[in-house]
């Protein structure tokens, strides 16, 4: 599983590049081109992660986090959820550069390799920003009566952040 | 405006309780730090995702997009009876699950709106089952690679920022068969309302 997820980057980059050839594209520019596109989204990413990231690092600070982490820690531990990841669960279906700021900062605290690192980076992997999703959709066709749209949404992310937590475990066992 | 109340109630937070738990100082150190590690979070993660967005470009160019569209659609029919025989909101729905694959958002979310607008002719102003689903597979995530969360694990210092893809597709995996399950669910206890 390990050389084969760490052979996954050079061979993604290696059939793309045939693939490429094949259907005559340009595939350097469009290369260039791409990456280029990567800047405006990081463009985008900055201003808002500027405030999200100022008021986790207060939050993290006053000892709100850890507090929030004990005081649900019992009933996340129960299901096999990591309580550092508390302010993600929360973050997460409202705000997405918040979400990923958080997962930043507890990737920095306890390490990419670690099972809160990585229990974090699925999180962040497997879900998405529900709320703004949600508005996105039914603001852009008028509908006002979104029935059970919001419930079974969150639903699903709670059986994503579960998931996660137990993938993590499974495929982690030593971390 | 949601993320005003929110952004106010965190900052609300942090002072109630730095004062309550005496860590105003550190706080206050905070308040003039975040700004500049989301800076550096930024450029930390700047190389990799710039390079997962060129190759996401050539895979677009090579009609990526298209290819997977063909081979899911049959799949896509199942989860949207009401639309099988719908050439053109079956196309929008598989052009907007193929796009969400490969975690092209600027294409997802257009092409996502068009297969909305086309289900929701037929119900103005309420969500129809099949809108229900369209929505609710939108807020789960199913990008194949994620890059972004990969750039930030490279940025944290990690030398292999993909070992956690199997993690990331089972745990996809499982909540988006949630979603659907829910939605499936929900259709029928809420039927009639």
């Amino acid at each position: 599983m390990n050389t084969l997820t760490a052979l996954l980057l050079p061979a993604v980059l290696l059939v793309t590049a045939v693939a490429g050839v094949w259907k005559r594209v340009d595939v350097y520019q469009t290369l260039a081109d791409g990456a280029g596109e990567g800047l405006h989204i990081l463009l985008r990413i900055l201003p808002p992660l500027i405030g999200l990231m100022t008021a986790i690092s207060m939050l993290r600070a006053s000892g709100f986090l850890d507090w929030a982490a004990q005081a649900l820690g019992p009933l996340l531990s129960a299901v096999g959820i990591p309580p550092e990841t508390v302010g993600l669960l929360l973050v997460r279906p409202m705000s997405g550069s918040g979400a990923l700021g958080l997962g930043a900062e507890l990737m920095e605290t306890y390490g990419p390799d670690s099972l809160i690192g990585r229990t974090a980076a699925v999180m962040l992997g497997s879900t998405e920003t529900t709320f703004y999703t949600v508005s996105v959709y039914f603001g852009a066709v008028g509908v006002r009566r979104t029935r059970y749209a919001v419930p079974t949404a969150l639903c699903a992310d709670l059986a994503g952040f579960l998931a996660a937590a137990w993938a993590v475990r499974l495929f982690f066992p030593d971390s | 405006m949601a993320m005003t109340w929110l952004w106010t109630g965190m900052v609300a937070l942090s002072l109630i309780f730095g004062w309550c738990n005496g860590t105003l100082e550190a706080v206050s150190a905070a308040a003039g730090t975040g700004a500049q590690s989301a800076v550096e979070l930024c450029i930390s993660m700047a190389g990799p995702l710039c390079l997962w967005n060129g190759v996401m470009a050539v895979l677009r160019a090579c009609g990526g997009l298209e290819g997977m569209s063909r081979l899911l659609r049959p799949v896509l029919g199942r989860l949207y009876p009401a639309f099988r025989e719908d050439g053109e909101v079956m196309g929008a729905i598989s052009a907007n699950v193929s796009a969400n694959l490969l975690g092209l958002g600027n294409a997802a979310t257009p092409s996502g709106i068009r297969a909305a607008r086309g289900m929701a002719e037929g119900s103005p102003g309420v969500a129809s089952d099949s809108l229900c689903m369209l929505v609710v597979c939108n807020t789960a995530s199913i990008q194949l690679i994620p890059t972004t969360v990969a750039a930030v694990r490279s940025g944290a210092g990690c030398e292999t920022p993909f070992d956690i893809l199997p993690a990331v597709w089972l745990a996809s995996a499982c909540s988006v068969t949630v979603g659907v399950l829910a939605v499936r669910l929900f259709a029928r206890l809420w039927r009639g309302r």
